[in-house]
């Protein structure tokens, strides 16, 4: 599945999706975000599985524009934590 | 030489008339629903201020949102290189300029002479603008200009969970039936906006001195807010909502300088 | 901002062919949104009662409310329902539910057996927010964005309109058609931005009706462009308060290309319609252990 955080508002398209087919769980995503944006938690797409998953937490889906945005420099840009710490390749940003 | 400035704001438009350096007229008029007019009254007004007439002004520069409908103006700029002037005018010192309008706001790295190095907008969203104030204010039904000294009161941080101004405004209606001092909540506004102004304003990294300058800058509450976020205190112009205007009328100087 | 209004009727069903009591299984799902709530039953896997009321003020007396009409005349009390789960905005304030599930995936097995394993994507436009999900055959959500931070393509958005205009909630599609000629959209998303914009629309002398086709296709356009991040196949399916907008739905099914699925039941059910299937599947489980 890919799950799709974040939104989409005049100013633009601020999602992070995580792959879950990718991602395993390992929580080194977690691990690596300054701003705190990520857990992991038991798929809740799919309850019947229920498999630990990264996902973006409540507190930050409606601003992570806002949330990851020191980590966006305008210039420099240095890559993601999340995204580099992911071994499986299973984190992307759409801004 | 005398220059002008046009800044056709989407709340205000305001004109500075520039002589050999120094200002010698301002004016501010309402934007409304025809910024054509509003930019020729405002102007008109400048002059007679000034006590002067078109044929006496040298160079015209216009910027803002609706910069094309001053179209007396010979040239324009964009609202970054006029704010970045018009910052380094009054605060030579200023590095990091903030500017917070009716409905954009930006954070610009200058390199203290007045040129830009880097700049980051939120634009197109109420959220991060003035207008998210003035929509709480209207549902606090109180007057936008109270909201700033009515928050300096506030004792207690109150969460705003919307972000969205339309969502705000109902979640400010429910604090309010929650029996919510009007202060807290009024400070929890500024706190929000403040949040997402300070995201932006860390994404072009913040180099002292820092200047407030905009429209949104005379609110205290806010300013309040922001300095708390970002931990520095700002310079602010007494008139911040002119910044932009002055800094055209400075660019329209060096252009007839060139010419 | 005027009060909250009604804009639907408030009404409950239940099937007169089914004896709940010959039934193995009985399981409920109850989806308490931001404007309306339902509940739904279901014995073995078969649609036997369902409710759709206003959301009150308090999420754990709506869910109840809800729940106590979809039973009414049933004979049936929430005793006999086996397994109840709670969806929705409010999901966590069901207090009889087993367990709270995202409404996402509920809305997905929801118009999986409502419109059939044919649907791919599911467009469910509420009142607060909008959510595109594409699911499997089994009703599997494989894809999924949920726009609950921006209140435009909201219900909320449509409702600032017909607050601007006096124009009742209800008659804003029909009216949206008549014009002469479609005009450009809105070009603002922001609804703070879009409502000044109509505003000066309105001085200029644009009629109410061509302002409502202005804000119908900007509306239509922003949901497409949220579709388009997950693509759209078919079959797809509308769901949610927004889906009875036809001044919305016809003109996103021009920019899509073709139409949606025509709904066999109330759209505004498959939360909780999805939300009783997983709770018959949970049930399931939990006997086998």
């Amino acid at each position: 599945m890919l799950a799709n955080y974040g939104y989409k508002d005049g100013s633009g398209e601020y999602f992070i999706t995580v792959d879950t087919e990718k991602c395993n769980g390992c929580g080194d995503c977690v691990e690596a975000c300054p701003a705190k944006v990520l857990e992991v938690i038991e798929d809740q797409y799919d309850p019947i599985e229920g498999d630990m998953i990264a996902s973006v937490t409540d507190a930050h889906r409606k601003k992570i524009k806002y949330s990851c945005g020191p980590g966006k420099p305008v210039s420099n840009r240095p890559p993601l934590p999340c995204m580099a710490a992911c071994a499986q390749d299973a984190i992307t940003h759409s801004w | 030489m005398i220059t002008a400035g046009v800044d056709c704001g989407a709340k205000n438009t305001k004109v500075v008339l520039l002589k050999d350096g120094e200002i010698v007229a301002k004016s501010i008029v309402l934007s409304g629903f025809d910024q054509r007019a509003a930019a020729e009254q405002s102007f008109a007004a400048a002059l007679e201020m000034a006590g002067m007439s078109k044929s006496d002004v040298s160079n015209i520069t216009a910027t803002g949102a609706g910069m094309k409908e001053a179209q007396y103006a010979q040239d324009t700029v964009t609202e970054v290189g006029a704010d970045a002037k018009g910052a380094n005018f009054l605060f030579p010192s200023a590095k990091t300029i903030i500017d917070v309008g009716a409905e954009e706001g930006r954070a610009i790295k200058s390199d203290g002479k007045g040129k830009v190095i880097d700049f980051a907008v939120n634009e197109k969203c109420a959220a991060g603008a003035g207008s998210f104030t003035e929509a709480m204010a209207r549902a606090l039904e109180i007057r936008l200009e109270e909201m700033g000294p009515l928050s300096l009161k506030s004792q207690k941080a109150v969460p705003m969970n919307a972000q969205c101004a339309v969502f705000a405004e109902s979640e400010v209606v429910t604090l309010i039936h929650a029996k919510t001092a009007k202060e807290d909540i009024a400070r929890a506004v500024h706190d929000a906006i403040a949040d997402r102004i300070s995201s932006m304003v860390r994404r072009v990294g913040i180099e002292k001195d820092v200047a407030l300058i905009g429209g949104v800058a005379r609110n205290v509450g806010f300013v309040k807010s922001l300095e708390d976020n970002l931990e520095i205190s700002f310079s602010i112009p007494e008139e911040p909502e002119y910044v932009s205007a002055l800094g055209a009328a400075i660019v329209a100087a060096e252009h007839a300088k060139n010419k | 901002m005027a009060e909250e209004y009604w804009r639907w009727k408030e009404y409950n069903w239940h099937s007169p062919d089914i004896d709940w009591k010959q039934a193995e299984s009985v399981t409920a799902g109850v989806d308490v949104g931001s404007v309306s709530s339902q509940a739904v039953i279901m014995t073995d896997g078969q649609l036997f009662a369902y409710s759709n009321m206003r959301t009150g003020s308090d999420s754990p007396d709506s869910a109840r409310n809800a729940m106590n009409w979809a039973m009414e005349e049933t004979g049936m009390t929430l005793e006999d329902v086996q397994y109840v789960v709670g969806t929705g905005y409010g999901r966590v304030n069901v207090p009889f539910a087993k367990r709270p599930i995202t409404e996402i995936a509920c809305h997905a097995r929801g118009a999986n057996w409502m419109y059939g394993p044919g649907v791919r994507t599911v467009l469910d436009m509420g009142g607060q927010d909008c959510k595109a999900i594409h699911c499997d055959e089994r009703g599997k959500v494989t894809n999924f964005l949920m726009n609950d931070k921006c209140a435009a393509g909201t219900g909320r958005g449509m409702e600032v309109f017909a607050d601007l205009l006096s124009v009742s909630i209800e008659e804003v599609g029909d009216m949206s058609f008549d014009v002469e000629e479609e005009p450009e959209p809105v070009s603002s998303t922001c609804v703070v931005f879009a409502k000044s914009e109509a505003t000066s629309l309105l001085r200029e002398g644009w009629p109410k009706s061509k302002v409502l086709a202005a804000y119908c296709s900007a509306m239509a356009h922003r949901v497409f462009t949220l579709l388009e991040r997950i693509g759209v196949e078919k079959d797809f399916a509308i769901t949610g308060g927004i889906a009875k907008n036809s001044g919305v739905v016809k003109r996103l099914e021009q920019e899509i290309g073709f139409e949606a699925l025509k709904p066999k039941h109330d759209t505004q059910i498959a939360g909780a319609l999805g939300g009783a299937l997983f709770a018959k599947a949970l049930l399931e489980k939990e006997r086998k252990k």
